[in-house]
């Protein structure tokens, strides 16, 4: 919390909005977007191209939202 | 700080999602559902397989998770961007950093990727192609990001003081990369000789449509969650709080 201290330091000109230090952002950066690739994998993918599970429920499920979005459904 | 932005970024994303269902549910599901049956009209008799899910249950409850689970990882992702952004590009107030963030993405990875695959409704593509046309969409889509951030970087480093030309040669050099990336990936062409046209169209129409409402609701629904919260005094709150 040292670094988060400092940048958001009562010195700085009123006004000026200071930037997040990356390496808060990374940790949060690198979850969300193993997450996001989980998910939007599950979305547009599975049981498509390729199938982790058996059968085609998934694919059958998020069908429309899957042709909405653009990815290639069957 | 991160995970505020994240939180808010994550709920705009749901509520933008669950806006475009509506709006997919009113514009797009007619024509998902006259392509469908334009394919069973063309099924050979007795070759109909059993519906594993419903025509309701894909359109009602299917419809509304699959946005949903995207708008959410798409609201967090944008989060993310604004965050590492946010104070470092630009004088532009947080709402005006978000809706042009959501403008960023609408083109590079909804319109951009679909000049190229555009949206296709039920009974367009050949099963055989699926993988083929997956990686294709995917490569197209990883490649519109990558052009996007090379061109973002670009501006900034750009020596002349003009802002408008900086800005200029870097949507300039956006548009060279994915133009040659669109000459050069495979080209993919399905669509039976009688799928009607119109429908084709609309549908289409109706896909960049949801996607579009999706990205203007969250973006500036994030912009307006965020904006009271990143004022000089509530950033040094924050800082005392935690």
């Amino acid at each position: 919390m040292a670094s988060k201290t400092a940048v958001f330091d009562d010195t700085r000109p009123i006004g000026t909005i200071p930037a997040i230090p990356l390496a808060d952002i990374a940790p949060w950066a690198v979850f969300a977007s193993v997450v996001a690739l989980i998910l939007l994998y599950l979305v547009s993918t599975e049981q498509g191209a390729f199938a982790l599970f058996q059968g085609t429920y998934v694919h059958e499920f998020v069908h429309d939202g899957r042709h909405l979005l653009g990815f290639p459904c069957h | 700080m991160t995970r505020h932005l994240l939180w808010r970024g994550m709920l705009a994303g749901l509520i933008g999602a669950f806006v475009a269902a509506t709006f997919a549910l009113l514009f797009a599901e007619p024509r998902i559902d006259a392509a469908i049956a334009l394919e069973a009209a063309h099924a050979m008799p007795g070759m109909a397989e059993p519906e594993l899910v419903s025509r309701a249950t894909q359109k009602g409850f299917g419809l509304y998770t699959a946005m949903m689970l995207y708008g959410t990882a798409l609201g967090g992702l944008l989060a993310i961007l604004f965050a590492a952004l946010h104070g470092r590009v630009g004088r532009t107030s947080p709402r005006g950093l978000a809706l042009m963030l959501g403008l960023v993405a609408f083109l590079v990875i909804v319109l951009v990727p679909a000049i190229k695959y555009p949206p296709t409704p039920p009974a367009v593509g050949l099963h055989e192609t699926v993988r083929m046309r997956t990686g294709a969409f995917f490569a197209m889509l990883t490649l519109s990001v990558a052009a996007a951030t090379a061109a973002f970087m670009a501006y900034r480093r750009i020596a002349t003081q003009q802002p408008l030309d900086r800005l200029l040669i870097a949507i300039g050099l956006y548009i060279a990369v994915v133009a040659l990336l669109q000459l050069l990936l495979p080209k993919i062409d399905e669509v039976p000789a009688d799928f009607p046209a119109t429908l084709l169209w609309q549908f289409r129409l109706a896909s960049i449509g949801t996607q579009g409402v999706f990205w203007l609701v969250t973006a500036d629904l994030f912009g307006r969650l965020v904006e009271p919260r990143l004022s000089a005094t509530t950033l040094r709150s924050w800082q005392v709080a935690s």
